[in-house]
């Protein structure tokens, strides 16, 4: 394998992992849980994305053809994860979890609850 | 390099799935702990795509696509159900 | 399936595309025998789906998708890195707040797309939004400018969405 795909691969490969890593940090660390969703839903698209460009590069390098089935999963947790953050961020306003004192306009999660206009 | 690389991506990934598991243990809610465990799904995804890359076979990929379905349906299914197991709808 | 009076071979077109292209890259191969096997699936099953489809507004304007899909992924990028030393730095200097964007585009389809936007670009998910849909709300990790986030996102991402869907 030649020197400069291989240092493509294995920088991808860490950037991906350090991604994966920081979001769930934030998933311990950060103090409630909307701001909590923040962390997971968005390190990890791109985290997993590396991860899986750098499959791909690699497989390719390897076998000699063009192998693009790691898009897949990207595409898929591209579209998923947006739907799971809004399904949770919605079951959290439901239940009525405590949100951070110093979140501003704390009053529109209540009409957001309702669905009401602001 | 590669070897290298990979191995401190699998730490960085195990260290991440502990943190999790954390979460699953200490969080104060419910949506807390679905959370940790979609996050938990798709870190599992991460270690099944290195081990593959480690490996060097496409014979893990169809795993990796099945647990993404399975996080996914899941979590939707359980958010769904705490949503709807509520009294106030 | 025969909903509508004039039967058509391919009733919905870019879902047999999306259908062929997917069955390629599950397989992984350009082989004959799974083009033909392929285009054969992707001709039979909208087939048998379109009567259960809801209407919802057609694409116009091709360049403006490619354009938009291309500024979205690079906002990502963008949003990772902006959330990630977020994250590593110390909680007391977040800014977290609920922000209510008042919505211009109409149908189901282009709202779950802005909506999804929202959600994966920088430092905002999208909550909740209002029953007659007029109204989203957002979570917003670090609020800077409540009304230039607001300006932001309409002039970023609604106003291409209006265009491409023309509504």
């Amino acid at each position: 394998m030649e020197f400069w795909i291989e240092l493509l691969i294995s920088v991808l490969i860490v950037a991906g992992a350090v991604f994966v890593f920081v979001g769930s940090l934030g998933l311990v660390k950060l103090p409630d849980f909307y701001t909590r969703l923040h962390g997971p839903t968005k390190a990890t698209t791109l985290g997993m994305g590396c991860l899986l460009v750098a499959s791909m590069t690699l497989v390719t390098n390897q076998n000699g053809f063009l192998s693009l089935h790691e898009l897949l999963i990207t595409l898929f947790l591209l579209i998923t994860a947006p739907v799971t953050a809004h399904m949770l961020a919605k079951t959290a306003l439901h239940h009525k979890l405590d949100i951070a004192e110093k979140t501003h306009d704390k009053a529109l999660s209540k009409q957001a609850r309702k669905r009401l206009n602001p | 390099m590669l070897k290298t690389a990979i191995l401190i991506a699998t730490v960085l990934v195990c260290i991440s799935m502990f943190l999790n598991l954390w979460r699953v243990f200490i969080g104060p809610s419910r949506p807390d702990r679905i959370l940790a465990l979609d996050t938990m799904y798709i870190n599992s995804i991460a270690l099944i795509i290195l081990f593959g890359i480690a490996s060097s076979t496409t014979l893990y990929f169809e795993a990796a696509l099945l647990i993404a379905m399975l996080g996914f349906v899941s979590t939707a299914a359980m958010c769904k159900y705490i949503l709807r197991g509520d009294l106030i709808e | 399936m025969r909903a509508n009076p004039r039967f058509r071979w391919l009733p919905m077109p870019l879902h047999s595309l999306l259908l062929l292209t997917v069955w390629l890259l599950l397989n992984n191969t350009m082989a004959p025998g799974h083009l033909v096997l392929g285009s054969f699936l992707a001709i039979t099953i909208p087939l048998l789906t379109s009567g259960m489809q809801n209407p919802q507004p057609s694409f116009h304007k091709p360049f403006t998708i490619i354009r938009y899909v291309f500024m979205v992924l690079g906002d990502i990028v963008v949003a990772n890195f902006e959330v990630a030393f977020l994250i590593l730095g110390p909680n007391k200097k977040l800014n977290p707040a609920f922000v209510a964007i008042p919505l211009e585009i109409e149908f189901e389809l282009p709202i779950t797309i802005l909506a999804s936007t929202v959600s994966l670009t920088p430092g905002t998910v999208s909550a909740e939004i209002s029953e007659d849909k007029k109204w989203l709300y957002v979570h917003v990790l670090n609020l800077t400018d409540k009304d230039e986030l607001i300006a932001q996102i309409k002039s970023r991402y609604e106003r291409p969405l209006m265009e491409i869907f023309q509504c």
